[in-house]
């Protein structure tokens, strides 16, 4: 039995590691192209990774990415694409930033109150595709495509001058100074410096790493009871293996399409948190393409609360390490663009195959048992 | 009623009926409207609007391909950008005729990857797609980085300028080779209707690129080998009932693969275009997720070369009227354009007894209606986003009218069912 649960488990990180393996032998072929030598440029990385100040720009970058990849993983879990991440979280980011500026309140309350703002906006604009959905039989892939242009290009570029400090300005203003008010200091989440320093030296280099690092950990803990251990989850997951099965056994699909698309929004509104509590506002130079990146590290991780983690924690680091390259010149530093889209593509594939491999082998064992019976 | 009559008329009337429609539209609003809108139906903006429509024909196209055959691609924007990097490199290098053919390639390798995934692996096509469309772009990013950066003129986000195609102009009609030019003639004539028509077709038929030629004469060769060739109905069975296709010795995997990979062309294509024709320079974000709404005009053309055409021209419009209008009039009158369009649908949904249809279509276009007579100008925030809204519109309606192939995005494995 022992033997049956580590083979499970060497199984399920094949995949993974087959696919970093590729990635890494690919790009270096690609390097080795381009003229530059891939030991020196992953020695370099590894070398400046191993650093404490760049280990807390590492955990800055997963936390917003571990998020997002979450918001993905929760309609994915139920075959629902929920590819408007991207403007969910944008959209959520701005409001939640012009509110929690227009108030005072004491701490806690007040950072609560830009949380909650985030993720009521994140999830009334990803309701919009659900609600096409299950109203109107609108495909959401489309749906919440056409979403991400509508708040990126339209109601963000309409609203940071609309809630500009001091008073709107016209769409030729240079992006200097450009943004909301700045929240008060009671509405921006501490970093937890003190806490990592606990177990490490003193961070330097004023280097902080991110309240919302405990908030992404909780996300994780609570998709992890949500989806194993509440009805919900269990109808979502039983949703997506099945939908028809699903529905003969009471589960109203339209309902779990909007609970999901809903939930899925409601946690993307959280991905531009850090982000505020570094900047106290929404600027137009606002971090983007988390969305995208969240889509990669949730199918790297296989909706998996711990998969999440580990992909997220590669792609930040492959994102932060490579900013040595530009340092040391051993090569140039768009390699990890390479490297993020073949791991993310090997992975897919090697997800598949041994998907695959696992099902025949279970259909050798289970002819074999019953070859056994008969005999 | 008159739609009832127009769909018994034969394709080419049908789709003459429907374009007059829309002129008569456009020439009764600006009629209406208080404010100079002559920019509406004038010769440029119809110019921009062919042009601005290429990518996205390109696009839904390539899309066409693929989903015939039961692939879907929502990767056409990855490939898409694919072909915007390569048709830089190949128009830089060796002009901008082999620049197009290069783009084409390199929409195509993308069209390969999706393929291996898809096809020989099996990957869900949705989660491929999206694989393709971050691969894309990081892929265009590193190899600028290492060839753009080399270049004079080049950056990690851009390269030189490149070199456009050839231009015509049509003879006797649009004063083209110093023939008498007929519809100018006509256009200053300022009769209501036909002057408008004169200008619209003037605009299209005026410096028009050898590329968009070719785009636009993809739509009938299209239609030609997808219902017309042997290769044609093999690609359709794959979309529709691969497992009866295997019965008849039909090699499904192969056209799958072939189909893919000529949507990843097609893809390539529109995005060398939009390099080459359009902007001139590759850029990063040239696309500005025009794969979409390719894939938007393949949905609302019900899966046909004609509605992809059709739907192409509609979303391509709003963004042609962005340019010129300075004083935003044009794109005000559009309110008035989007009412009477949505009043249309009201009494469509209603003589169909869809009263839900009936009622959010009286809604939105009641909306409309008031937002132009209460506001001169709309913020430039509205136009650019409008092609998008039309899009999740014009869905609401007839998302489920649509017919897609009927084993389109099902994983197909062969001896398996």
């Amino acid at each position: 039995m022992k033997n049956e649960t580590i083979r499970r488990i060497m199984l399920a990180l094949a995949a993974p590691f087959a696919a970093v393996v590729f990635a890494t032998i690919a790009s270096s072929i690609f390097l080795l192209i381009a003229g530059s030598n891939p030991f020196t440029a992953y020695g370099d990385m590894f070398e400046y990774g191993s650093r404490l100040e760049i280990q807390v720009d590492i955990l800055n970058r997963a936390t917003p990415l571990y998020i997002s990849g979450v918001a993905a993983a929760i309609g994915f879990r139920m075959n629902l694409f929920n590819i408007g991440v991207e403007g969910q979280y944008r959209l959520a980011a701005i409001v939640a930033a012009y509110v929690g500026a227009s108030v005072s309140l004491p701490g806690v309350l007040h950072v609560g109150l830009i949380l909650l703002v985030a993720m009521l906006v994140g999830g009334a604009y990803s309701g919009v595709a659900g609600v096409l959905k299950v109203t109107r039989g609108v495909n959401e892939v489309i749906s919440t495509i056409m979403l991400n242009a509508i708040a990126i290009s339209g109601l963000i570029a309409w609203l940071v001058r609309e809630w500009q400090a001091g008073g709107s300005v016209d769409a030729t203003a240079t992006n200097v100074g450009i943004g909301t008010e700045p929240i008060d200091e009671s509405g921006l989440i501490p970093n937890i410096n003190s806490w990592l320093e606990i177990f490490t030296r003193d961070i330097g280099k004023g280097k902080e790493l991110t309240g919302v690092f405990l908030v992404a950990i909780a996300v994780g803990i609570l998709y992890h009871i949500l989806i194993n251990r509440t009805r919900f989850g269990f109808d979502l997951r039983a949703t997506g293996i099945n939908p028809f099965s699903a529905r003969v056994g009471g589960v109203s699909d339209k309902k779990m399409v909007l609970g999901a698309m809903v939930l899925s929004g409601v946690v993307a509104g959280l991905v531009g948190m850090a982000e505020i509590a570094k900047l106290g506002r929404f600027n137009p130079n606002f971090v983007g393409g988390l969305g995208f990146a969240g889509i990669a590290v949730a199918l790297l991780g296989r909706n998996h609360p711990g998969g999440i983690a580990i992909g997220a924690l590669l792609f930040a680091f492959l994102d932060t390490a490579s900013g040595v390259l530009q340092v040391t010149g051993s090569a140039s530093r768009e390699i990890v663009f390479i490297m993020q889209g073949i791991i993310l593509l090997a992975a897919v594939i090697a997800y598949e195959v041994v998907q695959r491999f696992r099902i025949r082998e279970e259909a050798r064992l289970a002819s074999a048992l019953l070859e056994g019976e008969a005999q | 009623m008159i739609l009832d009559q127009i769909r018994r008329l034969p394709t080419w009337a049908r789709w003459a009926s429907f374009a007059t429609l829309g002129i008569l539209v456009l020439t009764l609003v600006q009629e209406l409207g208080q404010n100079e809108t002559s920019h509406l139906t004038a010769m440029t903006t119809s110019q921009t609007a062919l042009k601005w429509s290429i990518p996205i024909l390109l696009a839904g196209l390539g899309g066409l391909f693929a989903e015939r055959a039961g692939i879907i691609n929502i990767g056409l924007e990855g490939m898409m950008i694919l072909g915007t990097w390569f048709g830089a490199w190949g128009a830089f290098n060796f002009g901008p005729y082999s620049g197009i053919l290069i783009g084409i390639i390199g929409g195509a390798i993308g069209g390969l990857i999706h393929a291996i995934a898809t096809v020989g692996f099996g990957v869900d096509h949705i989660i491929s797609g999206v694989a393709i469309n971050i691969l894309g772009p990081f892929a265009a990013r590193f190899l600028s980085s290492e060839i753009f950066t080399g270049y004079q003129g080049g950056s990690v986000t851009q390269s030189p300028r490149v070199e456009s195609v050839d231009k015509f102009t049509m003879p006797f009609l649009a004063g083209g080779y110093d023939t008498p030019n007929f519809l100018k003639w006509l256009g200053d004539k300022d009769i209501p209707i036909l002057s408008d028509t004169g200008n619209i077709f003037r605009g299209v038929m005026t410096q028009t690129s050898w590329a968009t030629i070719i785009a636009l004469l993809l739509v009938p060769l299209s239609a030609w080998i997808l219902w017309r060739t042997r290769f044609g109905l093999r690609v359709r069975i794959s979309g529709e009932d691969p497992w009866a296709g295997e019965s008849q010795g039909v090699n499904v995997y192969r056209y799958k693969f072939i189909a893919v990979m000529i949507s990843g062309g097609l893809a390539g294509f529109g995005g060398a275009f939009i390099t080459i024709e359009m902007s001139s320079i590759y850029q990063e974000g040239g696309t500005t997720g025009r794969g979409f709404i390719g894939l938007a005009a393949l949905i609302f053309g019900n899966w046909r070369p004609g509605g992809i055409l059709a739907a192409a021209l509609l979303f391509g419009f709003p963004y042609a009227l962005q340019f010129g209008d300075f004083d935003g009039f044009a794109s005000h009158a559009l309110l008035l354009v989007n009412a009477i369009a949505l009043f249309g649908v009201t009494v469509w949904a209603i003589r169909k007894s869809k009263h839900a249809d009936a009622a959010i279509a009286f809604v939105l276009g009641a909306l409309s209606a008031i937002w132009y007579f209460v506001a001169d100008t709309v913020p430039d925030w509205w136009v650019k986003i409008l092609p998008y809204v039309i899009v999740i519109v014009v869905l609401i309606f007839f998302a489920q009218r649509l017919r897609m192939p009927a084993a389109n995005g099902q994983i197909y494995r062969r001896g398996q069912t």
